[in-house]
């Protein structure tokens, strides 16, 4: 029984169609998973349900997400927001929209503590320039006293970095994190995620649509086409040899500049043609 | 690739079938009133005094609405009234656009000292109180219509200005408009080429908007008697007449503040519904 | 030397930081290119790389003069543009283009896939707009069925491909393509790169690609210019910045580049 256990999530857009298709997946305790896929694949629809912030539009059809072996449907509403609050943390995407830019990064980082665990302002501060500190922050002092534009995109991604292990969480779900760096910023960020993964044995859901990314800190992966689980497996046999056409096709077009003859390959049309095929037949299995 | 966001299609909205319709039947209203209208408006007959509508007992069937202390159909004044706020609300609504539309397409895309005069401009405008000022502008012009048309447009064009500028600084900025420069448009094409067609469906919300406000500031300037002679059916008017007399006949001040309301609050919605009407692009 | 697309020597521009504006006088200025020298011999597909705030797409921008420089000097083919009005460059316009990064911005929205690529035609006085319109199409490989489409019904790639098609519509002899691939999916972004790849040789374009991303222009650049923080770092062969890289900037970038295999030392 790994921590979070995603079962037959199916999610879809009011009268419209289905986003996400039967996913299944999970992530242990200390396990790095990454979810792969291209624009529109919905991965990130999967952490929008995770942390029930899924848009109004849209629909949960079936499925099945538990924390620690308890089901969140399972839950009353106020309770279910607190577990996941308590158990769950996002690094999202864009590290200048996630920082509110008129209040000081200080406050932005000890609220979460006060408000969710509860905690004393003095101990709270006290936690938070500890945790500037260990992601490798100069003078946390003077940064929890600036506003978010002082800072550099890496130094932003830090704080937010800081902020999601706070509460010491049980899960992270990382939001195609450096997506937005460059990157030797990018180098720098990941491998900081790592460690604070590493050192807090945390549960890491990491959404990305770089397969480079994915080598350098995924245990394992499970790649996503049109919402749909085309592959679950773990990193090195992954990379050894993906075990279906599609994932094939998305690692050759990877770039990869030691290799410039074998990669950068677009995606062959009878590729995306079969896969297209096996999300309709799902599909009809279904009667959509 | 599947995209799932363009296979979902908005329904056309009911409040633009709603407001559109009530426009539409008060235009109908307005330019047939001659012809439709029960009774001459001006009309008086002191027996046939604060007649109740058809509905209420003691009312005369000829009376639809009932009416006013003067013995005049308020159904009738209402379709007449309708000629005069329709006429501001069309003529003003337009030139304030115009105007205000234009300056501010202009200091939004060409900003420098352009943006500069205009901008200033709009600033200081903005400092007067927009009623005392409307009232000061009538005392000098005069009553009438002309006049009444003229201070709505002197007061408002600065909403046009300010927001569409706004808009069109935000239009400049994106790299169509560099690359209409990279083909080698020029400065005054491509503002009509490429930033107009942009910024058109914000400026037909506020023209909207801004026929439903010409419709107050009208009925405002009837109501304190500063727009047209004082017998003409206005509704601003009516409602002012029917303020003193709302205990015995409360219809003659009910029906016009419905009617004003409606046709208040049908434009501004006309003008968001059109907005999304005409956009290629869901948002 | 003749054979030159574009001779720049010592090309210097500045912004003012409004970030810093004192209340009353002028704000500073930023030095964005500091001193900016190198040439582009016709039928060069040359890639130009660096991190944000390197100066790239200033200097792209500059190129093709939507930006004017403060000083040196920028030729193209022969003619100095550097501060040419805009009355001037109208007749050059025509022979560099440009393809810009986000094309749902670079595409008006308002206007069909058909007009959009026709527009630079009309405006150069092009006869026969419609016929050409569909010959771009051709060239990417849309569907010429698109021509009646909005921006918003295509995909990425496609968008992408539009902007493409815009550009190459006039045939110029000189195409800034600026970071067009950094938004799209792998799978896009690869059918992209052939498809420039593709356009330069037929065409015999000359090519400037901006990019933060030395891994995708391996295959598609002959030479490199690395930049970093508003100069020139390295400027050499592709196989060179590849293999022998001669700036520690440029060695680094190399090494930050996640590669798609979990054996690579990442240190």
């Amino acid at each position: 029984m790994s921590f979070l256990e995603v079962e037959n999530l199916t999610l879809r857009i009011a009268r419209g169609p289905r986003i996400l298709r039967a996913v299944s997946l999970g992530v242990d305790q200390g396990e790095v998973r990454g979810l792969v896929g291209e624009s529109g694949a919905g991965k990130s629809m999967i952490g929008k349900a995770i942390l029930g912030t899924l848009p109004r539009a849209i629909q949960v059809v079936s499925g099945r997400i538990s924390l620690d072996g308890t089901d969140l449907q399972t839950l009353p509403a106020r309770e279910r927001r607190r577990r996941i609050g308590a158990q769950v943390a996002l690094i999202p995407q864009d590290p200048l929209t996630a920082l509110n830019p008129v209040r000081r990064v200080g406050p932005q980082i000890t609220n979460r503590l006060v408000d969710i665990l509860g905690w004393d302002r003095s101990r709270a501060e006290a936690r938070a320039r500890e945790l500037l500190d260990e992601v490798h922050i100069p003078d946390p002092d003077r940064v929890m006293r600036s506003y978010p534009h002082e800072l550099s995109g890496g130094m932003r991604q830090r704080i937010l970095i800081a902020s999601a292990f706070a509460a010491e969480p049980k899960l992270i779900i990382a939001d195609e994190p450096t997506t937005a760096l460059d990157v030797t910023v990018q180098k720098q960020i990941l491998r900081l995620i790592k460690e604070m993964q590493d050192r807090h044995n945390t549960a890491l859901l990491f959404v990305t649509h770089d397969l480079g990314v994915v080598s350098k800190i995924c245990q394992s992966l499970t790649v996503l086409y049109a919402g749909k689980v085309i592959e679950d497996t773990d990193t090195r046999s992954f990379f050894a040899a993906p075990g279906h056409p599609y994932s094939q096709a998305l690692l050759h077009a990877t770039p990869k500049y030691t290799d410039p003859e074998d990669s950068l390959t677009p995606v062959p049309q009878h590729v995306i043609d079969a896969v297209e095929a096996e999300v309709t037949d799902f599909d009809k299995g279904l009667g959509a | 690739m599947r995209d799932a966001r363009s296979r979902v299609r908005r329904p056309i909205g009911l409040r633009l079938w709603l407001s559109g319709g009530w426009i539409t039947l008060l235009i109908i209203g307005a330019v047939l009133a001659p012809l439709i209208a029960p009774h001459d408006p001006l009309y008086q007959d002191l027996f046939a005094g604060r007649m109740p509508p058809v509905w209420v007992d003691g009312a005369d069937p000829n009376f639809l609405l009932g009416t006013d202390s003067l013995g005049r159909d308020v159904l009738s004044r209402i379709l007449y009234g309708a000629r005069l706020a329709l006429t501001v609300a069309l003529v003003a609504g337009t030139l304030t656009c115009l105007i205000g539309a234009t300056l501010g397409l202009i200091a939004g895309y060409y900003r420098g000292w352009v943006d500069m005069v205009i901008s200033r401009l709009v600033d200081i405008w903005m400092a007067f109180p927009p009623v005392l000022f409307a009232i000061l502008l009538i005392a000098v012009l005069g009553t009438g219509l002309t006049s009444i048309i003229i201070a709505i447009v002197v007061i408002d064009w600065t909403r046009f200005a300010r927001v569409v500028r706004a808009e069109a600084m935000t239009q400049g900025t994106m790299d169509y408009v560099a690359s209409a420069q990279v083909v080698g448009r020029t400065k005054a094409g491509t503002m009509f080429a490429e930033i107009l067609p942009n910024v058109l469906p914000t400026i037909v919300a506020l023209l909207t908007l801004e026929m439903g406000i010409a419709v107050i500031v009208e009925a405002i300037l009837s109501f304190v008697n500063l727009s047209i002679s004082t017998d003409a059916p206005t509704w601003g008017g009516m409602i002012a007449e029917g303020r003193t007399s709302v205990h015995q006949a409360w219809w003659v001040l009910v029906f016009p503040l419905i009617t004003l309301f409606l046709t208040v609050l049908s434009f501004s919605q006309l003008g968001e519904g059109l907005k999304d009407y005409f956009d290629p692009v869901l948002r | 030397m003749s054979g030159m697309i574009y001779e720049i020597r010592d090309l210097r521009l500045s912004f003012p930081d409004m970030a810093h504006k004192p209340v009353f006088g002028a704000a500073p200025q930023i030095e964005v290119l500091k001193g900016l020298s190198f040439d582009v011999p016709k039928g060069e597909v040359l890639g130009i790389v660096g991190g944000s705030g390197s100066g790239k797409s200033t200097l792209g921008r500059a190129m093709i003069r939507l930006l004017e420089p403060d000083s040196g000097t920028i030729r193209f083919e022969g003619t100095d543009i550097t501060h040419a009005d805009e009355p001037a460059l109208r007749p050059l316009r025509r022979r560099f283009q440009m393809i810009f990064q986000d094309p749902m911005s670079s595409l008006n929205p308002r206007r069909r896939v058909g007009g959009i690529i026709a527009g630079p035609l009309r405006l150069q006085g092009v006869q026969d707009t419609s016929a050409k319109v569909l010959e771009a199409l051709d060239m990417v490989g849309l569907p010429r069925s698109f021509a009646a489409r909005y921006p918003h019904e295509l995909s990425g790639g496609q968008r992408q491909r539009v902007g493409i098609a815009r550009a190459i519509a006039l045939r110029p002899d000189f195409i800034l393509a600026d970071e067009i691939v950094s938004g799209l999916d792998v799978s896009s972004q690869a059918q992209v790169l052939n498809l420039l790849e593709e356009l330069v040789r037929e065409l015999g374009l000359t090519l400037a690609f901006i990019s933060h991303d030395l891994s995708v222009i391996r295959r598609l650049c002959s030479r490199i210019i690395v930049m970093y923080r508003g100069e020139i770092v390295e400027n050499a062969p592709t196989a060179q910045v590849f293999d022998a890289p001669q700036a520690d900037y440029t060695r680094e970038l190399l090494q930050a580049i996640p590669l798609p295999d979990p054996d690579q030392i990442w240190a």
